[in-house]
């Protein structure tokens, strides 16, 4: 009943008729987020310079701390990531469907009221209109906007859904349809009860844990493990595994994932945070159903994973997503006792999450659906290659000393006879190598930029030039004729 | 086989089962919470913040605080103080009592002991062992008492006296119950450091405070002022270094009045219903009957609050 991804889509004439369809709006996407990912980086950095030089760029209140930190993840998770996700996801949904992508123009429309909207909640939080929810940070007017942008895309994608010439279902479209739902559903609940017509006191405080871990535990991982249960088995040439493993995984993200963001000790009633602890500790098995499908996969040798750059990239995401599931397992365990969620930890597993697992698995997604929009292969493969050394190398120098500084964080802020002050010392040296991964990262955020640009150089310049000799040679024949 | 609906009904059951746990339940519960009363008083908690505070509240979130101040006090877990409150008529019996109850103590200690009253007995024990001995205590007639002392690492750094809870947020909105804790938390800073003042002078110089303080200036909500007449008794007392030039001072904006305003009004310390703690007597003597109500929060606490160690 499932589509072998190990035969590529080769019907006659259908994958390019597919891409021609989602040539346009599906580059407009990848680029903005690109675009949207050096921004991110570009914010990133200044926050973290600001803790080896709290008087950087002090006096401008649009750049204090507190309003450049949301903006960068604002701008990570909505620019990049929201809209990426939503561009593969389309593609998935008319590769698997055998079907053009629905009404372009819905795409092309929505991605640009979108990016409007992102735009403008970002110039929102620095100008100090931030809601003070984080990762729901932007301010109602531009929530809203982004919603209808949101919306349009979503359309389009259960359009080709519907229109689907292969009616078997292959599983990543499970992933991706729900993931269609899921964000509107969750984001227009947040934004109405907590901006708009905001709730009484700190039933605000669960509503927000709700919404982040949809976002980050269901939502980004419907996108991103679709886009690995399709890749890892198309780029290694083999069969996915079990096509019920990977369902029996889905059950447990959608039916649970909501359920994990209110940390232990948090100030609500204690149900709460003991059901949200229980939920994510079942959370490991779609973790464990990961490792192991990819393990049956390539049948053991992970070696194949670093067959070639996107699958590379793919597989080093599937590879955060186990480990930030450890991750987020052992703080929801830690946290009855020991509140580690309070510490750099919690940043360094979101970070892992948001960057390590799904970014990395959106740029291995998009450096190969690219060269199949636009008919050719990348310019440079070692510009590719230095992205993806970029960004491990990065990573690495982002999360891990973070993590651990927040577990040094934690130890010492239970021992009370260690001030303060010397507990925020120690997590200096730990702060200090994650900037210089930041800044690793942006750089790599840049060589992805140009890589995407210089291949939509590549295709539309011919092109350009022979509209522009075709309209020229009108004229001369217009001038010639008298 | 045609499997959309199916996933979308899954889907749409799926949304709404934590859509119902972590949205309507808790607006239902929290959302509908009321103002309590203080243990054992008739003191209303919480009670409004000023409008100055309020507007500091909005400060508060415009600048994105939240992101390095969590507002969230911890415990793990709750002990018991047995404190001698008075000595009674019958001392032999209490010197005999007291030696019964503290393991190790001479009747010359005992005797020092109950010179100088109140004084706790026994500290950090289990509600059991406590209600034991001050029963000893009590039948030697004497009065001794349970105290409830919440415990762990935030509390013994002093951030709070007891955990937080929903209903300290009850007025707040938006609450900024924060996330990390880059900085202190502030759940009761409002305690520690009740002088606006100090507050002014921390936002524009934070290391004039606290020197090894990573804290980013807010100076841009200050604002220099030339002196017209007299200085202002508002300008902010800098030392030599940081003053502007003469005939200048450094008056704080009105956003900054607000900020320290409501941190000064962050104070959730209240001994409350679902987080009890027993205040020392100076401030329970508002309290019509100190030891009923006292009865009433060790007999209830333990269903309600983590069950004493």
């Amino acid at each position: 009943m499932s589509q072998a991804p190990s035969s590529p889509p080769a019907l006659a004439g259908a994958p390019s008729k597919i891409d021609a369809s989602c040539r346009v709006p599906l580059l407009l996407m990848f680029i903005c987020a690109a675009v949207w990912l050096v921004i991110a980086s570009a914010f990133a950095l200044i926050a973290s310079i600001k803790f080896h030089s709290p008087d950087f760029l002090a006096d401008c209140p649009w750049l204090t701390y507190g309003r450049v930190r949301p903006a960068y993840l604002n701008a990570l998770l909505y620019g990049f990531c929201l809209q990426a996700g939503l561009g593969v996801g389309l593609w998935l949904l008319a590769r698997l469907g055998r079907a053009p992508l629905a009404q372009p123009w819905l795409v092309i429309v929505g991605t640009l009221v979108w990016n409007f909207g992102v735009k403008f909640g970002i110039w929102g939080v620095l100008s100090g209109d931030g809601t003070g929810f984080q990762y729901l940070d932007m301010p109602g007017y531009a929530a809203w906007i982004m919603m209808l942008g949101c919306l349009l895309i979503s359309l389009s994608g259960l359009l080709t859904f519907h229109q689907r010439r292969e009616r078997a279902l292959f599983v990543s479209q499970w992933f991706v349809f729900a993931a269609l739902f899921w964000f509107p559903w969750t984001y227009s609940t947040a934004e109405l009860l907590l901006v708009t017509w905001p709730v009484r006191g700190a039933a605000q405080v669960a509503i927000w844990g709700y919404y982040v871990a949809n976002l980050e535990v269901t939502w980004l991982a419907l996108i991103g493990l679709a886009a690995i249960f399709y890749f890892v088995p198309k780029l290694t040439r083999h069969q996915l595994h079990s096509h019920y493993l990977a369902l029996f995984a889905f059950w447990m993200l959608i039916l649970f994932g909501g359920w994990s963001g209110i940390p232990g000790g948090a100030p609500l009633p204690a149900w709460m945070p003991v059901l949200s602890t229980a939920a994510t500790m079942l959370l490991l098995v779609p973790v464990v159903i990961v490792a192991v499908l990819i393990h049956q996969t390539v049948e053991g040798k992970w070696t194949r994973l670093m067959a070639n750059p996107p699958l590379r990239f793919i597989a080093l995401g599937a590879f955060a997503y186990l480990l930030a599931g450890l991750m987020r397992v052992a703080s929801a365990g830690l946290d009855l006792h020991h509140p580690i969620s309070l510490t750099w930890f919690a940043p360094a597993q979101a970070q892992l999450n948001a960057y390590g697992f799904f970014s990395l698995v959106m740029f291995g997604a998009i450096y190969w659906i690219v060269p199949q929009l636009a008919g050719m292969e990348f310019a440079s493969a070692k510009l590719v290659r230095a992205h993806f050394w970029l960004a491990l190398l990065g990573l690495l120098l982002s999360v891990v000393p973070l993590a651990i500084g927040g577990i040094v964080e934690e130890l010492r802020l239970e021992t009370s006879g260690i001030s303060f002050m010397q507990v925020v010392k120690t997590t200096m040296p730990f702060l200090r190598a994650s900037t210089i991964g930041d800044l690793l990262l942006g750089l790599g955020h840049v060589v992805f930029v140009v890589n995407l640009l210089g291949m939509v150089v590549r295709f539309y310049r011919p092109r350009a030039v022979s509209a522009y000799a075709a309209a020229t040679m009108d004229l001369c024949a217009v001038k010639a004729k008298p | 086989m045609n499997y959309g609906p199916l996933i979308f009904l899954a889907a749409f059951f799926a949304m709404a089962s934590s859509w119902c746990g972590f949205v309507l339940t808790p607006q239902l519960q929290v959302g509908q919470l009321q103002q309590t009363n203080t243990l054992g008083t008739t003191v209303t908690y919480p009670i409004p913040r000023p409008g100055l505070a309020q507007q500091g509240l909005q400060v508060y979130r415009a600048n994105g605080c939240a992101y390095c101040h969590s507002q969230q006090v911890r415990q793990s877990g709750t002990v018991c103080d047995v404190v001698l409150a008075e000595t009674g008529t019958n001392q032999p019996a209490l010197l005999a009592s007291l030696v019964k109850v503290k393991p190790g103590l001479s009747e010359t200690e005992a005797r020092d002991f109950i010179a100088k009253l109140p004084a706790p007995v026994l500290r950090g024990i289990t509600k059991e062992a406590a209600d034991a001995a001050a029963k000893i205590l009590n039948a030697a007639s004497a009065k001794a008492q349970v105290w409830i002392v919440p415990v762990g690492p935030d509390i013994a750094r002093g951030w709070g006296k007891r955990r937080t809870v929903a209903e300290d947020f009850l007025f707040d909105s938006p609450v900024m119950a924060g996330s990390q804790r880059i900085g202190q938390d502030l759940a009761n800073v409002g305690v520690r450091l009740p002088d606006a003042n100090w507050h002014l002078r921390h936002l524009y110089a934070p290391r004039l405070t606290e020197k090894a303080s990573t804290m980013p200036p807010y100076r841009f909500l200050f604002e220099k002022h030339k002196i017209e007449h007299n200085p202002s008794p508002e300008a902010l007392v800098l030392p030599a270094e940081m003053a502007p030039a003469p005939g200048y001072e450094i008056l704080p904006k009105q956003e900054a009045g607000a900020l320290a305003a409501y941190l000064v009004s962050l104070r959730a310390d209240a001994p409350l219903f679902v987080a009890p703690l027993t205040v020392a007597a100076a401030d329970t003597a508002t309290a019509t009957n100190p030891p009923a109500a006292l009865g009433a929060a060790t007999g209830n606490a333990a269903p309600v609050n983590a069950p004493a160690k």
